[in-house]
């Protein structure tokens, strides 16, 4: 299969991890089109984390091949990290750091000038009308406003592509919805894979893919999907494909 | 039905951080009884407070009808608790960690086996392995079974399901209702608004207010005004539209479709949908389909904040 890198963002072809004997990523291939946000779904061990790594340029393949970004991720780790963003679940800015003080770090991993720090460090913290409290201790923000910062931080250097890792894990209801629009607006200019447990968060992505065993078991629309597994929701395709009948919990 | 949990007033502050005010609620003798709210809610100081590892600041509680302050160690016999982190010893077996918990309450794995069975059988085949090489559905279901050895009264789990998957999560609440089956009376955390429903009752919680105790279905049948789930293609491009509407009051996305309600008090429901359907066409939208629904837990839970994200 011949991939036009052009209009793909991410594409990975028969992409495996072993460790020892156990085989955490099994010959998955997908790709993901440029301005997407493609929800990234699987049970807990299915082998999500795994294949983020190997994008990201963290964790080496057993065998296959991938490209994020334009560039191969065995061969051209350091563009591949130069070209995204990444937002873990656990919460990645430093909590004794000042709002201000954790832009700039990030800044300045990213090779920015001294002027593009200044100039996204302003609009940051107008979007999140957060100027007056530019001083204030990063631990000092709720989970939702971390979560929100942390997210346009990732975004800082104007990557072309953004992972979020379960991003709005225990956040209040009202923050979680604020947050998909912050995503649908940056997916104007930005591809987003994005992993969560929130179905209801799943519906809301352009593409899903749901992981099984270290396998792409089902990918498509949620429309697609439903339709596939003659299910009201994307809940009940997962339940259907995490949980086959008779197998057990 | 007599009262196992009783809170009054309960009031604590971890410095300038007010983590719980005036909290008043109580929980019935084999009620499945759910404390939803989000991250920072006092879900966890409320527990700790209960499980007496932490004193009130002010007001009073008590459990079993023993006094969290006085009676401390009393209490301390007669509860599970399962900590929202993983706090069994990592270098012990899964039987050695169920063994452990069984000696400090002064029993044994064998006199607590009939009660932990249905969840102990499935780690059983690991049994022999060390409690860190386990996968992090056994190691939820071996501190399950820890806090479950010496027979409790009362159970208190402490978001068991943050950061699971949805079918596992789903499992773990079907464990739950066979436990309370079996008469237990239990208190769990969430921050899963969907888990609501499998509560007998629940409290809903934000920044250490109580928002509203209840059944599920009285929260949801109060929400205080017509809502209409609205869904079609290009749904971001449709709430920003709606949103726009001169009379919406609050538009949310909600999975497929996006949730409206109106300003205006006193208009019915199918009035609302026909204006929607010819406004929405009128900006060129296609295939909308609108309709009246009943509110969810999270309906409620959002209506109940004020519609508002917690302040900076």
């Amino acid at each position: 299969m011949t991939v036009d890198r052009t209009s793909t963002a991410i594409d990975a072809s028969e992409l495996t991890k072993k460790f020892g004997d156990f085989t955490a990523v099994d010959r998955i291939t997908f790709d993901v089109a440029i301005g997407e946000v493609f929800g990234f779904l699987g049970a807990n061990g299915a082998g999500k984390t795994t294949a983020i790594r190997m994008l990201v340029g963290l964790l080496e393949p057993t065998s296959g091949e991938g490209h994020v970004a334009g560039f191969d991720i065995i061969r051209q780790r350091k563009e591949i990290r130069k070209n995204i963003g990444y937002m873990s679940q656990r919460f990645s800015l430093y909590a004794d750091m000042t709002i201000r003080e954790n832009i700039r770090l990030y800044g300045t991993i990213y090779g920015m000038s001294d002027q593009a720090i200044a100039e996204g460090t302003n609009r940051l913290l107008a979007t999140l009308d957060l100027t007056e409290r530019a001083d204030d201790l990063v631990g000092t923000l709720p989970l939702g406003w971390k979560q929100k910062l942390a997210f346009l931080v990732a975004m800082l250097h104007s990557p072309k592509i953004v992972f979020l890792d379960e991003p709005t894990g225990g956040v209040d209801p009202v923050t979680r919805r604020q947050f998909w629009e912050m995503i649908y607006a940056a997916a104007k200019t930005t591809t987003i894979f994005v992993t969560t447990h929130y179905m209801d968060e799943a519906e809301y992505c352009d593409r899903i893919s749901i992981m099984v065993d270290g396998r792409i078991a089902a990918m498509g629309t949620p429309a697609e999907l439903k339709s596939e597994f003659n299910a009201t929701s994307v809940d009940e395709v997962f339940v259907k494909l995490a949980r086959p009948e008779g197998a057990p919990a | 039905m007599s009262e196992i949990v009783v809170v009054h007033d309960v009031s604590k502050s971890f410095g300038r951080v007010r983590a719980l005010s005036d909290i008043s609620l109580d929980v019935q003798d084999g009620e499945l009884f759910g404390i939803v709210g989000p991250d920072g809610a006092g879900k966890t100081t409320l527990f700790r407070i209960l499980v007496t590892l932490l004193l009130p600041e002010s007001g009073t509680a008590t459990v079993l009808g023993l006094d969290v302050v006085k009676d401390y160690r009393e209490i301390r016999r007669r509860v599970g608790y399962m900590p929202g982190t993983f706090s069994l010893y990592p270098d012990l077996s899964v039987a050695e960690n169920i063994q452990f918990f069984a000696s400090v309450f002064g029993t044994t794995l064998e006199k607590g086996y009939d009660l932990i069975a249905p969840v102990y059988k499935q780690i059983e085949p690991f049994k022999d392995r060390r409690s860190a090489a386990l996968s992090g559905g056994m190691k939820q279901k071996l501190a399950l079974c820890c806090a479950l050895v010496h027979r409790p009264d009362i159970l208190f789990l402490d978001e068991p399901t943050t950061g699971v998957d949805a079918v596992s999560r789903r499992e773990f609440w079907d464990q739950l209702g066979r436990l309370k089956a079996s008469g237990l009376t239990i208190l769990v955390s969430t921050p899963y608004m969907d888990e609501a429903v499998r509560c007998d009752r629940v409290a809903l919680m934000q920044v250490g207010k109580l928002l509203a105790v209840d059944s599920p279905a009285t929260i949801s049948q109060q929400y205080d005004r017509p809502l209409i789930a609205i869904s079609g293609a290009k749904r971001y491009e449709m709430l920003l539209a709606l949103r726009e509407y001169p009379h919406a009051r609050s538009v949310y996305p909600f999975g497929d479709a996006l949730h409206y309600t109106d300003a205006r008090a006193d208009i019915e429901p199918n009035a609302i949908v026909a204006e929607l359907d010819r406004y929405l066409r009128d900006r060129g939208f296609s295939d909308v389909s609108a309709e009246p629904i009943q509110a969810g837990i999270e309906d409620s839970f959002m209506a109940l904040m004020g519609g508002k994200a917690e302040a900076a």
